[in-house]
């Protein structure tokens, strides 16, 4: 397992608070409890990991294959903001692809990866379902559609930090 | 002239319409009203009306004015011509596609005129956020009747003689479903819906889920009642976060207004409904790995028999039905099994929902009866295929189903006639694929995306569709061999034998269709060494045309290869050498001087 790479220590106050709204040993709040986790952590790091299991008394084992077998689950720090493309069909059929290819290139990134200034955090999803609007992608929680390689560099430009404006807020 | 009417101002709030800023319209629309002191305006927020494409959309009732792609900068005009002065805004119409025509009902485009609206009856027209909204179009009156008059045993037969079938794909007869799980020994039960929206190019569940959440809360706490469960999960898709969200509001305001809770409307009966969000596996769609994920497991599907009416959520009997099903079931009890029964045919009753995109000029969500014909949906709701291009397949059922050809436009849409073609009526996914789609990446595609969600349990489906996959993108790379085609099908057919559950079991469909519908195309990649439909990268070539070429340079000056040059006013040229088709001086030419080969 990758415990070791989680070198920087990690604050387990948050976790303690999220905890008391979980009932011990109740094994069926498992991926609640990790989602909850997750949201406040924006990762799953093994010692949040090891905590739950002890709280739901269950072995870190099970947690952790629960962990890797669902894609919204990560255990590594991702960056500030997600972009999430879509890979549905209509959105295949319009050009998907490649303005999956054009993040990738001018990010550096590849699909998973995240930027080394830890800005974008860049996946792949089965389907957004704004499928009218292909092809598509979500930056946070905000869906962008009607996408063109032309204006990827805008877009990214428009969430970068020097133009402020949170895009989580937007709804 | 000001009419006295009171009016309403819709403004679409689905997950389309809100990317395309509907929240800044409607506060410019509010901001405006109050700024001129228009008190008979009320501006109502809806779910989506199912025209995503057009969005975002704004509606003036009662007169039924329909106005598209509306901008922030419209909205002055809207409320100064329209409201305040009773002029509507005609260059804000809706234009007919074909004709050219403004169209200023929303009754007369012809995108709704075909529909018929039983399961989105609502959508796009009650505040889903309000239940005030939704009781007065007539919400939770299905479930007045059943916990006044009915036992749970009736409520079984009348959904069983309406012939209401399971909208998830497979369409077993929901009654029957039911009456397994009524007649199952123990007294907890549980009943779930399946919201777990997975195959890609489908969003029929989230709209309604975002348009009239409580139409499936109110069939939810039916179906409960007529199985003897007494807690309910909605599992959703966590890629959906406003439908969570009003997934939410509307259970808070149903247990406010007594419909959820304990003894419901003083009947005795009790109920609560739980939220479940996935987390990203598309086998949860699977009951039985939905169920392992409700339990707080990894989504693996495990054999059937026994099957959830006898052993489900913690071993207890449990009902799983799709969310379009249980949206159905209040309207039936309302108005009688023989009202909905007269609608569709005679094995297929009701109306089917589709999510109809792909290369397509109206895009969005479709209700029509069931017999309805593809060329009907495609061509006369859906205005056939944009840019004078040809139809080349029709895509229905997701990774699950198969891709028809044009000679099967006149079929009719319904459980069996889909089945005989060679595809299923899946969820409601129904993608419309041109000329300029190949069919042999698309058969690729869907594979990727199963072998991707395999979720490794099974070797047929793990390590079959593997090897597909692998087959599939060497064929489109230009190293496909002799004999690969069958190869495909022979495999195809094994996995289909001899995966555990259905999502290996009809991972090989866009395959087989594929092979058997368009076999030459298969045939030009692996002899030929060509992609019919230039979209296979290491089969054609791009080339600047000399005589359209303007020598503006655009191509020269965005190519990241630098493979372009040319003197300026001059015909440009592509170094073939150095050229990785990313396809960026296809897109910024201005004068189609770039083309494929």
């Amino acid at each position: 397992m990758e415990a070791k790479l989680n070198v920087e220590e990690i604050d387990l106050t948050m976790l303690e608070e999220l905890l008391e709204g979980y009932e011990v040993g109740d094994e069926s709040l498992l991926i609640p409890l990790l989602q909850a986790a997750q949201g406040a952590y924006s990762y799953l790091p093994m010692p949040v990991l090891e905590r739950i299991a002890d709280h739901l008394k269950m072995p870190i084992s099970r947690v952790y294959g629960v962990v890797t077998f669902y894609a919204q689950f990560y255990l590594t720090p991702r960056g500030r903001n997600t972009i999430r493309v879509c890979r549905g069909t209509a959105c295949h059929v319009r050009g998907g692809p490649r303005i999956l290819e054009e993040l990738e290139k001018q990010l550096g990134i590849k699909e998973g990866g995240t930027t080394p200034d830890r800005e974008f955090f860049l996946e792949t999803v089965a389907c957004i379902g704004a499928c009218g609007l292909a092809p598509t992608m979500m930056i946070n929680k905000n869906t962008y559609g009607h996408l063109t390689t032309t204006r990827i560099a805008e877009i990214l430009d428009s969430i970068r930090p020097e133009e402020e404006g949170d895009q989580d807020e937007k709804q | 002239m000001r009419s006295n009417d009171k009016r309403t101002v819709i403004i679409c709030h689905g997950t389309g319409c809100v990317s395309l800023e509907s929240p800044d319209i409607r506060e410019a629309i509010e901001k405006e009203i109050e700024k001129l002191g228009l008190d008979d305006v009320e501006v109502k927020l809806t779910g989506c009306h199912g025209f995503c494409q057009r969005g975002p959309i704004v509606v003036v009732e009662p007169e039924g004015i329909f106005y598209s792609q509306v901008k922030v900068e419209d909205v002055t005009e809207i409320v100064h011509s329209h409201l305040q002065n009773n002029k509507p805004v005609e260059h804000l119409f809706y234009r007919d596609p074909v004709t050219d025509e403004p169209i200023p009902h929303y009754q007369d485009i012809t995108f709704y005129k075909k529909q018929q609206r039983i399961i989105l009856r609502n959508c796009g027209h009650i505040n889903p956020e309000d239940i005030d909204d939704c009781l007065a179009a007539g919400g939770y009156q299905g479930l007045k009747k059943t916990l006044a008059e009915m036992a749970p045993k009736q409520v079984i037969e009348e959904i069983t003689r309406s012939g209401l079938r399971g909208r998830g794909g497979a369409g077993f007869p929901t009654g029957r479903k039911w009456e397994f799980c009524y007649n199952a020994p123990g007294t907890e039960k549980y009943i779930v819906c399946n919201a777990d929206e997975g195959d890609p190019g489908a969003f029929m569940d989230r709209s309604i889920l975002e348009a009239d959440p409580h139409s499936l809360i109110e069939g939810l706490v039916i179906a409960g009642y007529a199985i003897g469960a007494n807690e309910g999960y909605i599992y959703v898709r966590a890629e959906y976060p406003l439908a969570v969200n009003r997934i939410r509001i509307a259970l808070k305001q149903a247990e406010e207004r007594g419909f959820l809770g304990q003894n419901i409307l003083g009947s005795g009966f009790s109920f609560k409904v739980n939220v479940m969000e996935g987390a990203g596996a598309f086998v949860c769609g699977e009951e039985t790995g939905l169920m392992a994920s409700i339990e707080g497991r990894s989504g693996r599907p495990r054999p059937r028999p026994p099957y959830p009416a006898i052993s489900g959520l913690w071993g207890k009997p449990t009902t799983i039905n799709n969310v379009k099903t249980l949206a159905s079931v209040s309207i039936i009890i309302t108005k009688g099994a023989e009202w909905y029964s007269s609608v569709g045919t005679e094995k297929s009753k009701g109306t089917a929902v589709f999510a109809l995109t792909g290369n397509i000029a109206n895009c969005g969500l479709v209700e029509v009866a069931m017999g309805t014909t593809l060329r009907e949906i495609i061509y006369e709701i859906g205005g056939g295929i944009p840019g004078g291009r040809a139809f080349k397949a029709v895509q229905t059922g997701g990774p699950s189903g198969g891709c028809l050809p044009s000679s099967f436009l006149d079929y009719p849409v319904d459980y069996e006639s889909l089945a005989a073609a060679g595809s299923i009526m899946g969820s409601g996914g129904m993608v419309v694929m041109d000329e300029d789609t190949c069919m042999v990446d698309v058969a690729r595609y869907f594979l990727d995306f199963t072998q991707k969600e395999s979720c490794g349990k099974c070797v047929p489906c793990r390590l079959g569709t593997k090897r597909m996959l692998e087959i599939l993108t060497r064929i489109t790379e230009g190293e496909g061999r002799e004999g690969d085609v069958d190869l495909l099908a022979d495999m195809a057919e094994t996995i289909k034998d001899s995966s555990l559950c259905a999502l290996g079991q009809t991972a090989p469909n866009p395959v087989l269709t594929t092979i058997k519908f368009f076999r030459d195309e298969y045939e030009a990649h692996i002899k030929d060494k060509r992609c019919p439909a230039h979209v296979c990268r290491s089969l054609f070539l791009y080339q600047i045309d000399p005589e359209a070429c303007k020598g503006c340079g655009l191509c020269m000056k965005n190519c990241p290869q630098e493979a372009i040059s040319g003197e300026r006013r001059q015909p440009h040229e592509i170094n073939q050498d150095l050229c990785i088709r990313c396809g960026l001086c296809f897109d910024v030419c201005k004068f189609g001087a770039v083309v494929k080969v």
